[in-house]
């Protein structure tokens, strides 16, 4: 800092900016999520500065992305997409909730229903299921039924492979503790097994969701446009870009928030000492 | 050699029987093809710390999980009270190496938890944990989390948790080597005031002879792999002093020398 002192005009530009850096650095320090705002501030400049260059007739300005999006939640084409979209998401993801983690953590504690059920699942999730899901049509024609089933077959893998490989890798030096204070099997599942596998078996929730995303998309682009997946390919089909940009931005944003309020579900009721770590 | 040791093994039946609360008769334990332990006799005496102390390798905390009930043995039987140990038993308490905390649960929770497991009512459950939180020393860090507390605090918190299930005999499974140097000497000196306090049966497995030596009435020596007893040595020290008199004790040093050569060769 005092070695600029001397140095005259240039020298008290510097300053001032290295001033206002300083306090930039102390206010961000003191509330971290700026950074997040800073770097979805950087990502939303580069995507205005691609749209006017433009990188591609077909690439639309963030400003124009984000006018279309409001015009579609005002006049109300988008809530009615989410409500379509959101059927057989929230069935096909609470489907495999249930299940792969009741099978995954019955997988992990017996070795009976782990050679019964691994197999099937991890056949099932190197499978490339996009390839699968007009075979679904095949079978289950076109209505909510066959989209629910492309979640399940994109979300139920992961999930239960999670669960299954966090029941396994348990601490075992806290089952040992926890048979040493004479705690009986069912003491030794839900107040230890499950909360210390709880992270692992989040992660694989979280990736079910987002797997549950891309199935429930794959299935409105591949079986039948309806909801987001209508929206996006009508506006494709018109070259209305905008819009198209809008709705495949709006159902990433909701996948993500779906992620995050997940996280925060997981600190809140399973491991209240990650609140403070 | 074998000689001496079959004789030295049957010496200590003999010196065990007195008013033993665990008698160890016969005990051999091999994973596959590895003998781990062979048939090794003991008795623990009421209200006395014994250590099992060796060079690694030789089973002394596999012996001591087998009294524990944790791991079966592949032959022998273990009594506690008289009675035949077949798993573990609310008259004998844990304390593990690693302290194995629940990472998701505050210190009172971790204290509490073999309480909670039989049942016992919230309120009964903290007046306990509390009793007994307050005696390691770990007053108003009731509501912290482990991963807030240091190495020896974790291990602060392991003893409590033992202690408040009101076992006759504890079991600590080298419980202070995750522990540093300084706070090692701290525990030592609170283990012994708390053996002193607590009139319970202690049985200590730890790979440090002055360890050894510092805190107990007894040393049982084992030999590497099969594990078997070598030796019996009850350390004739003078405990009423401070701990710093205690370290240059000749008795103390002499001891320790004695077991250093009675291990010397095992370690090439």
């Amino acid at each position: 800092m005092t070695s600029y002192t001397k140095t005259g005009e240039a020298g008290g530009v510097h300053r001032a900016l290295d001033d206002l850096l300083r306090g930039m650095g102390r206010v961000f320090d003191r509330v971290p999520a700026l950074w997040s705002v800073a770097s979805l501030a950087v990502l939303c400049t580069a995507w205005q500065i691609a749209g006017l260059v433009p990188i591609s007739f077909a690439f639309p300005t963030f400003t124009d992305t984000f006018a279309a999006f409001l015009q579609m939640l005002f006049d109300g084409s988008l809530v009615y997409a989410f409500f379509i979209t959101l059927q057989p998401l929230v069935l096909g993801v609470a489907i495999s909730a249930t299940l792969g983690v009741g099978l995954g953590v019955l997988m992990g504690l017996s070795p009976k229903a782990e050679w019964f059920f691994a197999p099937v699942f991890i056949v099932l999730q190197a499978a490339p299921m996009a390839a699968l899901v007009p075979l679904v049509t095949f079978v289950y024609g076109i209505g909510l039924t066959a989209k629910t089933l492309a979640v399940i077959m994109l979300a139920l893998p992961v999930i239960a492979l999670n669960s299954y490989k966090a029941v396994r890798h348990v601490n075992p030096s806290l089952v040992a503790m926890c048979r040493s204070f004479q705690g009986t099997r069912m003491q030794r599942v839900f107040k230890i097994i499950i909360p210390d596998a709880s992270p692992v078996i989040f992660a694989g929730l979280r990736l079910g969701v987002a797997a549950g995303y891309i199935g429930v998309m794959l299935a409105e682009l591949l079986i039948t446009p309806t909801g987001i997946g209508d929206l996006i390919t009508y506006h494709r089909s018109v070259a209305d870009y905008a819009h198209m940009y809008a709705a495949v931005a709006s159902i990433i944003v909701l996948s993500m928030l779906t992620l995050v309020a997940l996280q925060r579900i997981e600190t809140r009721y399973l491991r209240p000492e990650r609140r403070s770590a | 050699m074998s000689n001496t040791v079959r004789a030295e093994s049957a010496h200590a039946l003999d010196t065990g029987v007195g008013d033993a609360v665990v008698e160890v008769t016969g005990i051999c334990k091999t994973y596959g093809d590895v003998e781990a332990l062979r048939n090794v006799d003991l008795g623990f005496e009421r209200g006395k710390l014994t250590t099992l102390l060796g060079p690694s390798g030789c089973g002394k905390t596999t012996l001591l999980k087998i009294i524990a009930g944790l791991v079966p043995a592949t032959a022998g039987q273990v009594r506690v009270n008289g009675r035949v140990v077949t798993g573990p038993g609310p008259e004998r308490a844990f304390v593990f190496q690693d302290f194995a905390l629940m990472p998701w649960a505050t210190v009172m929770r971790n204290v509490a938890f073999g309480l909670e497991l039989r049942g016992v009512g919230q309120a009964e459950r903290r007046r306990v944990a509390q009793r007994y939180i307050d005696e390691v020393g770990l007053s108003g860090f009731e509501e912290k989390y482990p991963h807030e507390l240091s190495g020896g605090m974790k291990q602060r918190v392991g003893i409590a948790r033992a202690f408040a299930v009101n076992a006759d005999v504890l079991l600590l499974d080298e419980p202070f080597s995750a522990v540093d140097e300084q706070n090692r000497r701290k525990f030592q000196e609170d283990l012994l005031r708390l053996v002193a306090l607590q009139n319970k049966t202690f049985l200590f497995v730890t790979h440090s002879i002055e360890e050894a030596v510092y805190v107990s009435d007894r040393i049982v020596l084992l030999s590497p792999r099969p594990g078997r007893v070598s030796r019996i040595i009850d350390p004739k020290i003078d405990r009423s002093t401070t701990p710093d008199e205690i370290r240059r004790d000749p008795g103390y040093l002499d001891t320790v020398e004695e077991i250093w050569h009675g291990l010397r060769h095992y370690a090439e």
